[in-house]
């Protein structure tokens, strides 16, 4: 450092410009490689999702045209059946979202403090247990999903231990909101609902929910996957101090004033990874699908991932095919910036800034001058 | 002033790396998509080339059957051959036709047909054939997209009435009581049903309900296939009685009693009778070969007997080096002789009509599979009809609650918008 520092202003400069040089060698080969697979495979998708390729030699062949947003249109409001299935995909995705999520977190977060525990005999072995499911491949659990969840497997064996019928499961494809509202006796659309459509499919039918085909992929998500993310949690709270803690400890506050108050906001930034892959994989679902259920039972578990597939391999859509997938590219991006804003650190409202004061100032006026009196005063 | 001259570099180089990136692929010996033997009446290109030919097998016995027919007719011909069987056959061809290197000679299917042939993948050479005549003309016509004779019909399959022996006789029943008509059917399917198994189940797609629809003498176009006939009188009929039979509880879809499809519900003893193709054969000596059973004709609707044929033909690339060799071998492949090797080897019925004695002698027990070609209907073959049939199929699944005028009425919707 100091002899570079001293150098005259002339020669640092060059040996910089040398360095800068040898430096973007020492990058090219993952430029290049990220260029070739990511940056061009990308732009030739976006080209295609704006023109007429049939899918025959290149895109960029001279006989390929451009038709501007043509292919989109289809998809956001073109009426056919295109637009419709794009609808359906949506419909099915979202719903698998929204369970799994949230789902997902929770059980991970929760399987990552219960082995985290000093006290837990076998940590070890039940870590392990837990991030078993993530490491075996997803086709090999959708095999073993499809047998668990057969008409005559397991799942429904276990079901009828306890006198239920199980479902058909990979072949029902009622909705389970509809079912649920179905038992409470509404089966019926209200008008508003059967009649006003979104991307050709009644908002009635946007709210069937999951089908029952769907529910056990969402179970399969989140037992795939919870282990990965338990791994992420459980380093983060390693990485907590005990300091925090104690001094919660000595201010008395409960085991789950804690976890809601002390543990959870110190483990904000690895629930925000958290969320975010979440979101990715599960708008992106794709393997279990194509080698689970092909998106049946009457289409209640096309994705749009696995739609883009078919448009384009099966129906020869190519164009259609690359603009959905666009379309998701868009999806996920938005709700991850959206769900950036929600978890942005925010300084602490007045509302809740109001809680802390007055419970201080009474616990001051009332009890000793130091704290640790003022903690076994309350107990 | 540094930090911009980096950026610039960085562009640059990214730039550079995209605009070579973007040659490689466009530039890899195939950037001009008008040359090819895609017109009927153009020459056939002809090289030292060899040929890779690319197979879908339904399993061991279908590989090694096809690759031993290439090799024989490789080293008679003495042009090289290679045989690969695809995972995924559709992706793979589409692959192949991107990349401008497609394989030379490869199954294709009804509903790939025209989407490759719109795009100008697919060499039309059914006309050049000197069997030509020999093909069923129920099979060309499957395979022709605006008055295009594309490719040889490989086989073909076509929709029967399976019938479980044993359940049969202890429903009391004799050969005198195989349906012929459509009430018949339902009586049948009512003395069969028990507490253990219905009568009748097949899968709720148009490929089996479909045969209900030729039988009612409905189509899904007319005959020029210009115009979708779906929501017409006659299919409305066909539906109303299926869903009868669904209602009625003696006939049951397969997805409701937890089979993937008619033959595992047959050979687990689920149903007494089911609907499929002569690849049940197989299927059954494989998987249940304690189950005894016969085959017969559909029964008669109100438009008289009606199935449905499925079928594949050998498809050649446009883009082949070496398309007189490809046609030579498709020429054997389709050969009376092939064909029969072929049925042998692994079930399949021959596409041509000198075939046919030979066949119904070496398989009395399947006759009345070949001997429905007289009635049968072909499936629909049109540009983006796979989607509509899929989208048809996913509505049959609710047939039994359903409204069979509705789901005519949106399958006719999709398809007149994919004739348009």
């Amino acid at each position: 450092m100091t002899v570079i520092a001293t150098r005259p202003p002339r020669r640092r400069s060059a040996a910089t410009r040398g360095e800068s040089l040898s430096g973007w060698l020492f990058v090219s080969p993952i430029l290049i490689i990220l260029g070739l697979f990511l940056a061009v495979p990308v732009g030739m998708a976006l080209w295609v999702s704006v023109s007429d390729w049939t899918g025959r030699g290149s895109p960029f062949a001279s006989g390929v045209g451009f038709v501007g947003l043509d292919n989109y249109r289809e998809l956001l409001g073109g009426g056919g059946l295109a637009e419709r299935d794009f609808g359906l995909s949506l419909r099915n995705n979202a719903w698998y979202v929204l369970l799994v999520v949230p789902i997902q977190t929770a059980v991970s977060l929760l399987l990552a403090v219960l082995v985290n525990r000093q006290v837990l005999r076998g940590r070890g072995f039940f870590r392990t247990a837990f991030y078993f499911p993530s490491v075996t491949s997803s086709v090999a659990i959708t095999v073993l999903w499809l047998f668990l969840f057969s008409q005559s497997g397991a799942v429904n064996k276990l079901l009828s231990f306890v006198g239920i019928t199980g479902p058909a499961w990979f072949n029902d494809a009622s909705g389970v909101l509809h079912n649920l509202l179905a038992l409470v006796g509404v089966r019926e659309a209200p008008a508003v609902l059967a009649d006003n459509t979104a991307l050709g499919i009644p908002l009635w039918e946007w709210l069937a929910g999951p089908s029952v085909a769907m529910s056990a992929f969402i179970l399969m998500a989140v037992f795939t996957t919870s282990g990965t993310f338990m791994l992420l949690f459980l380093a983060a709270l390693q990485n907590l101090g005990g300091d925090v803690q104690e001094a919660a400890m000595m201010d008395g506050a409960t085991g789950w004033q804690r976890f809601w108050r002390i543990t959870l906001p110190q483990l904000r930034p690895t629930l925000f990874t958290v969320l975010t892959l979440g979101l990715i994989g599960t708008w992106q679902v794709f393997d279990q699908i194509y080698t689970g259920t092909q998106g049946g039972p009457q289409k209640t578990t096309l994705t749009p991932a696995y739609l883009s597939y078919t448009s384009a391999f099966g129906d020869q859509e190519w164009g259609r095919g690359a603009a959905i997938a666009f379309v998701l590219f868009v999806i996920i991006v938005v709700l991850t910036i959206l769900q950036r804003i929600v978890l942005r650190d925010r300084a602490v409202s007045k509302r809740r800034l109001a809680m802390y004061a007055p419970a201080a100032a009474t616990a001051d006026s009332t009890t000793g001058t130091t704290g640790t009196t003022g903690t076994e005063a309350r107990r | 002033m540094r930090r911009r001259t980096t950026r610039l570099a960085a562009t640059a180089a990214l730039t550079t790396i995209t605009v070579l990136g973007l040659t490689a692929c466009g530039g890899s010996g195939f950037s001009d998509t008008s040359t090819g033997g895609g017109e009927a009446g153009g020459e056939l290109t002809s090289s030292d080339d060899g040929l890779s030919v690319l197979i879908a097998a339904s399993g061991d016995a279908e590989a090694t059957s096809v690759t031993d027919a290439v090799a024989a007719w490789s080293s008679d011909s003495g042009t090289d051959a290679e045989v690969s069987v695809a995972s995924d056959l559709p992706q793979q061809l589409s692959q192949g036709f991107a990349s401008g290197e497609p394989a030379d000679v490869f199954y294709l299917s009804t509903e790939a047909l025209a989407g490759f042939a719109s795009n100008g993948s697919l060499l039309p050479y059914g006309d050049r054939l000197t069997n030509r005549d020999d093909f069923y003309p129920a099979l060309v016509d499957n395979f022709t997209v605006d008055d295009q004779f594309y490719c040889a019909p490989k086989d073909f399959s076509t929709l029967g009435l399976i019938i479980n022996t044993d359940m049969w006789a202890d429903a009391g029943l004799t050969d005198a009581d195989v349906p012929t008509d459509w009430d018949s059917l339902a009586d049948v399917a009512a003395q069969l049903t028990t507490d253990d198994h219905v009568g009748l189940a097949f899968s709720p797609e148009y490929a089996r309900i479909g045969a209900f629809m030729a039988q009612a003498g409905g189509t899904v176009t007319n005959a020029d296939g210009t115009e979708a006939t779906l929501d017409s009188p006659e299919n409305i009929e066909a539906l109303t009685y299926v869903q009868s039979l669904l209602t009625s509880g003696d006939a049951a879809l397969t997805s409701d009693l937890g089979a993937g499809w008619g033959g595992e519900a047959f050979g687990t003893g689920q149903a007494a009778m089911t609907i499929e193709g002569n690849w049940i054969g197989g299927a059954l000596s494989t998987d249940y070969p304690d189950v005894a059973y016969q085959v017969a004709e559909l029964p008669a609707g109100p438009g008289g007997q009606g199935t449905l044929q499925f079928t594949n033909c050998w498809g050649i690339a446009a883009d082949s080096p070496n398309q007189e060799a490809a046609v030579a071998l498709v020429e054997q492949l389709t050969s009376t002789d092939q064909q029969l090797a072929f049925a042998d080897d692994f079930g399949v019925m021959p596409s041509i009509e000198s075939a046919a004695e030979q066949w119904k002698t070496d398989n009395p027990d399947q006759a009345a599979f070949l001997d429905s070609v007289e009635f049968a209907q072909g499936v629909p073959n049109q540009d983006g009809s796979a989607a509509v049939i899929t989208d048809l199929n996913s509505q049959l699944s609710g047939l039994k609650t359903g409204d069979p005028a509705a789901i005519l009425e949106s399958a006719q919707a999709n398809f007149d918008a994919i004739l348009k």
